[in-house]
């Protein structure tokens, strides 16, 4: 009886032990948490409070002193503007495509260099060094020196092997464009799989490849589940960085020809900034911003869950 | 075609690598190229077809020594993108930490929302940041930019850190700490230096991310502020050619970086830790 | 250890960054400034200034001309005082100078000679007799031409040609095989790139921008004719990718022998006929820019002048430093240090009668005989509300402009006709002048 009791007491101070414990874990994650949350939070409200201010007031820099109250005028104007269809859509078609490249070949080639092999360290260092130069110089690196018909570096391979010189600009703006900012963005991605890549049991692999596993069995069952959070962290970081393009445009193609290379933050800026008009531009900057949320609800639909799995 | 086990293993590692470095060697060429065209004149730069061969010279270099101080605008860069990088990663650590480890309902959540905020496009609030910067006295000054990169950087460092933390199973933290390590000990002994490849890439990608940001950097400085991307910027597109110069300036400034590439890929090591737990 | 040792220093360092700067006794001038050639000598030869100064530290923010534009802009919008001194356009002068944005520049000394400075320049910088900045140089447009080509083919250019003659030129002078293109011209997308171009051919085809009433003038026959020839121009006779070929990349396309004519800025003499940059130095030939049914806004008028916004902290050290970087004993200085025919082009007259220059500069001539012949207060055949020969005065005109650019950029590619980007543009451009209330209800 005695023990029984005891044990009945030994349990219930256990209990209250297990339940401190995690209380106490919870206020220690909100202290290491908070941090960084309230500094984002900060910087989130400011600049969102002042586009959301600015964006129902016709203010353009040029005449401050006329600043009215102009509600969805702005919004309206942005939307109906010619180029919003194409910007959308653009903006669509280069983030996707992108995507779709620096993630397949951002995977195949974290796998490639994951063995050791001479000089790794360098190949490793090439390979993501694409992401040192700085956007508006690799535009022009590409765009003159490269892609251009009459004196680029891709005309001149045409020629020797007797063909027509394409004229990306002209004829391929917009996957001009994307070659550029895929080039740019691949070392992200062959980064993170890479150093991803570093946590995957070896013993694990062995074990199936001498059991008869092939290395194709490896890869689909093995590895992708491995990486498949910091595919996930790729494809959330990248989207996010890939819908503000705009030194990519702005250096190249001036959004042309047409509206063909315009995205959103290219409208925003030629719509709005380029006659100072900051209310047209914070209207602009919130439908970004909407456009955005959608794209990642669709993401984290496809992508999200794998962020918090615990495989 | 009676090759052992041991030769196949050769043949296939040695295939591999060729093939690495092959692809290595295309994605690499722009920027080959880029360094190519800073040794040539400015005629040269443009000539048709384009020249693999020509007499090299340092015409290019010279001129942006003497046009410019380099140093002025680097230690601006340097200042700005590593400090910007410490105490982003000071925040982003225990967070991430927490996260990992100790994580709640509302983790994806509040992951997901720090990354939101970055949907805004720099374009369209450039004018409402201006105006809070020219309030608070921080136009021009690295403590501004420091700020800004902190802050916009901050989401990324978070959920790299994030990533790579929870890579580490849960039971080698749990074994510590009924070894009686306390929480700093565990994440300064156990922790970090399991994931030494993880954090590096995050201290690399934040570096390179602050020391290329253009948008930021040219709008909200002048000269005390201005880093290396205010250098570029002045020999991009002027009225002439300029070419050659571009790449020689944008080499000169990417080479710090390369450096810090260099040694952070180094921390790429194998885990071999995870195999002494099993 | 080592790490941390240098971790922590490293951020000490960082914070040493949040210390105010000390304050020098001297004062710090901040220039913005554009990155052409003409400019970049500018900062070089200021350590002169700063000789004879020695009270005041010459800071530079240099940049490219549209990341210029939107910068100061910016700054003096809101009131930044980031800049001391500012390089502005005739674009923007007279609009800043209204705003009231520039201080005045009076009480300028005798021997700075102002009345030596060509009035349409002065005017262009000037707000009811009031000026608010002081030229740096100042170019027109006109025509280039390789007199090698003409003699082989039998081709005479006369002193200002039509564009349907250009057109004849282009047709003999194309040979696509080797490398030759018959004409250069801007393709790339900007009010200030292919815009510029296409409005001073649109004028000489008897175009204007605006009618009376502000309302645009794209749906008639005088555009409709100008761009149509012009698309039709560049296809047949032009080189590949000129549809993102500016400025600079006509003049490594010219430098390297691949164009036989190319209409741009009359700065562009100086380029081309520099032996180091140029294989075709010594072939150039220079006409004025094409008419066609008029002569008038054939060859457009665009000059960099220095300003000094309200804003800025050390005005008189500010308009001290304009005054000498405008001045006659700059251009001597510069002549002096980087030879004369690198002298600020298009401002004074004075320049013009130095016979010396006009000697080592063969484009002189032609850019002075363009300079007189521009006048922003008479471009277009019919009148029209605006001055400006290659633009319109008013501040909505870069975004629409750079957006018909776009637009016409397109019908040169072929992925939209000629009358649907004429139709887009009527409608932009409207839509954009309603909204700046040009229209009374």
């Amino acid at each position: 009886m005695d023990t029984l009791a005891s044990i009945d007491k030994a349990k219930e101070s256990d209990s209250t032990g297990v339940s401190n414990a995690a209380k106490k874990n919870a206020l220690i994650s909100f202290f290491m948490v908070s941090p960084s949350v309230i500094l984002l939070l900060v910087w989130m409200i400011i600049p969102l409070g002042m586009t959301i201010y600015f964006s129902m007031m016709n203010y353009n820099l040029l005449s401050p002193e006329d600043t009215w109250f102009v509600g969805w005028e702005n919004f309206e104007y942005f939307i109906t503007d010619d180029g919003f269809a194409s910007g959308v859509t653009n903006t669509l078609i280069l983030v996707g495509s992108v995507l779709l490249i620096t993630v397949v070949f951002g995977i195949l080639i974290s796998v490639l260099v994951n063995i050791p092999f001479w000089g790794q360290g360098i190949v490793r260092v090439m390979l993501i060094s694409p992401f040192f130069i700085m956007p508006t110089v690799n535009a022009l690196v590409w765009k003159n020196l490269l892609l251009h018909p009459v004196s680029g570096v891709f005309a001149a391979i045409s020629v020797f092997f007797g063909y027509e010189p394409i004229d990306w600009f002209s004829d391929y703006p917009l996957t001009a464009i994307v070659i550029i900012v895929s080039w740019q963005w691949l070392p992200f991605a062959v980064l993170l799989l890479m150093t991803a890549m570093q946590s995957l049991d070896q013993e694990q692999q062995e074990a199936a490849r001498l059991d008869g596993a092939s290395s194709l069995d490896v890869f689909r069952h093995l590895t992708l589940p491995h990486l498949s959070r910091a595919i996930a962290v790729v494809v959330m970081i990248e989207t996010i960085f890939l819908l503000s393009i705009f030194a990519e445009i702005f250096t190249t193609t001036g959004g042309g020809p047409g509206y063909e290379t315009t995205n959103l933050a290219y409208l925003i800026y030629s719509q709005a900034l380029l006659q100072y008009d900051v209310g047209m531009a914070s209207a602009g900057g919130l439908i970004a911003v909407i456009l955005a949320n959608i794209a990642a609800f669709f993401l984290v639909r496809i992508v999200g869950k794998n962020l918090t799995d615990n495989t | 075609m009676l090759l052992t086990l041991k030769q196949q293993r050769r043949l296939h590692t040695v295939a591999m690598g060729a093939l690495a470095w092959l692809v290595a060697l295309l994605i690499f060429f722009p920027i080959f190229w880029m360094i190519l065209t800073s040794f040539k004149t400015e005629i040269e730069a443009f000539a048709t077809p384009p020249s693999l061969f020509f007499t090299p010279t340092l015409e290019n270099y010279i001129t942006i020594n003497e046009r410019s101080d380099y140093f002025h605008f680097a230690w601006n860069s340097v200042v700005i993108s590593f400090t910007s990088t410490i105490i982003g990663m000071l925040i982003a650590v225990p967070a991430a930490y927490s996260m990992a480890f100790f994580e709640t309902k509302r983790t994806n959540f509040t992951l997901q929302w720090m990354l939101s905020t970055k949907m805004l496009p720099p374009v369209g609030v450039l004018v409402p940041i201006y105006l809070l910067f020219k309030d608070f006295h921080l136009l021009d000054s690295k403590t501004g930019l420091i700020i800004i990169y902190t802050l916009i950087n901050l989401p990324i460092m978070v959920w790299m850190a994030y990533t790579y933390f929870k890579e580490v199973p849960k039971d080698i933290l749990e074994a510590a700490r009924i070894d009686g390590a306390n929480m700093l000990q565990e994440i300064w002994r156990i922790l970090l230096p399991m994931t030494k490849g993880g954090l590096a890439s995050t201290v690399l990608l934040s570096l390179i991310l602050s020391w290329n940001e253009a948008f930021w950097s040219l709008n909200l400085t002048a000269y005390n502020a201005a880093p290396l991307t205010s250098l570029i910027a002045s020999y991009s597109s002027p009225e002439g050619l300029f070419w050659a110069k571009l790449s020689a300036v944008s080499t000169l400034a990417c080479a710090p970086i390369l450096i810090f590439g260099w040694i952070s890929q180094k921390q790429l090591v194998r885990g071999l830790s995870f195999g002494a737990v099993k | 250890m080592k790490s941390k040792l240098l971790i922590s220093s490293l951020v000490a360092l960082g914070f040493t960054s949040f210390l105010p700067n000390a304050y020098a006794a001297n004062t710090t001038l901040t220039i913005g400034t554009v990155n052409n050639g003409d400019m970049v000598r500018m900062q070089g030869l200021a350590s002169a200034f700063e000789e004879t100064h020695p009270n005041i530290d010459l800071e530079w923010v240099v940049l490219e001309e549209n990341v210029l534009r939107q910068r100061l802009t910016t700054d003096i919008a809101t009131k930044g005082g980031q800049f001391d001194v500012m390089t502005i356009g005739l674009y923007e002068a007279p609009i800043w100078g209204k705003k009231g944005w520039l201080t005045e520049i009076n009480n300028l000394p005798a021997d700075y000679d102002f009345d030596d400075i060509f009035p349409a320049v002065s005017e262009g910088l000037s707000v009811d007799g009031k000026l608010f900045a002081l030229p740096f140089y100042a170019e027109s447009s006109m025509t280039y031409y390789r007199k090698d080509l003409f003699k082989k083919y039998n081709l005479t250019m006369p002193n200002q040609p039509t564009w349907d003659q250009m057109m004849e030129f282009a047709k003999v002078l194309h040979k696509p095989a080797e490398n030759q293109f018959g004409i250069c011209l801007r393709g790339k997308a900007g009010w200030g790139e292919n815009m510029a171009l296409l409005t001073t051919i649109a004028n000489s085809f008897g175009a204007r921008w605006f009618d009376e009433n502000w309302k645009p003038e794209f749906d008639g026959k005088e555009w409709n004719n100008a761009v149509n020839f012009y698309v039709d121009l560049l296809n047949k006779y032009g080189p590949p990718g000129a549809s993102s070929n500016g400025f600079n990349e006509n003049l490594a396309l010219f430098n390297s022998a691949k164009c036989a004519m190319w209409v741009d800025a009359t700065v562009a003499g100086a380029f081309l006929t520099d032996e180091s940059q140029s294989k075709v130095a010594n072939e150039i030939g220079f006409a004025l820019a094409p008419s066609q049914v008029t002569t008038k806004g054939a060859g457009w008028l665009w000059s960099w002048a220095l300003a000094v916004p309200k804003t800025s902290d050390a005005k008189p050290e500010a308009l001290e430093f304009i005054t000498w970087a405008t001045s006659k004993g700059y251009s001597e200085l510069v002549a002096s240090t980087n030879g004369i025919a690198n002298m600020p082009p298009g401002v004074r007259a004075s320049t013009y009668a130095n016979k010396d220059y006009m000697m080592a500069a063969p484009f002189a001539a032609k850019t002075l005989e363009s300079m007189q012949n521009a006048d922003a207060n008479d471009a277009t055949l019919k009148p029209a509300p605006y001055t400006g020969v290659q633009f319109a005065a008013i501040p909505e005109f870069q975004a629409i402009a750079t957006k018909v650019g776009t637009l016409v950029s397109g019908a040169l590619v072929g992925s939209m006709t000629v009358e649907d980007a004429l139709k887009k543009s009527q409608k932009l451009t409207t839509r954009q002048m309603k909204r700046a209330r040009y229209y009374k209800k």
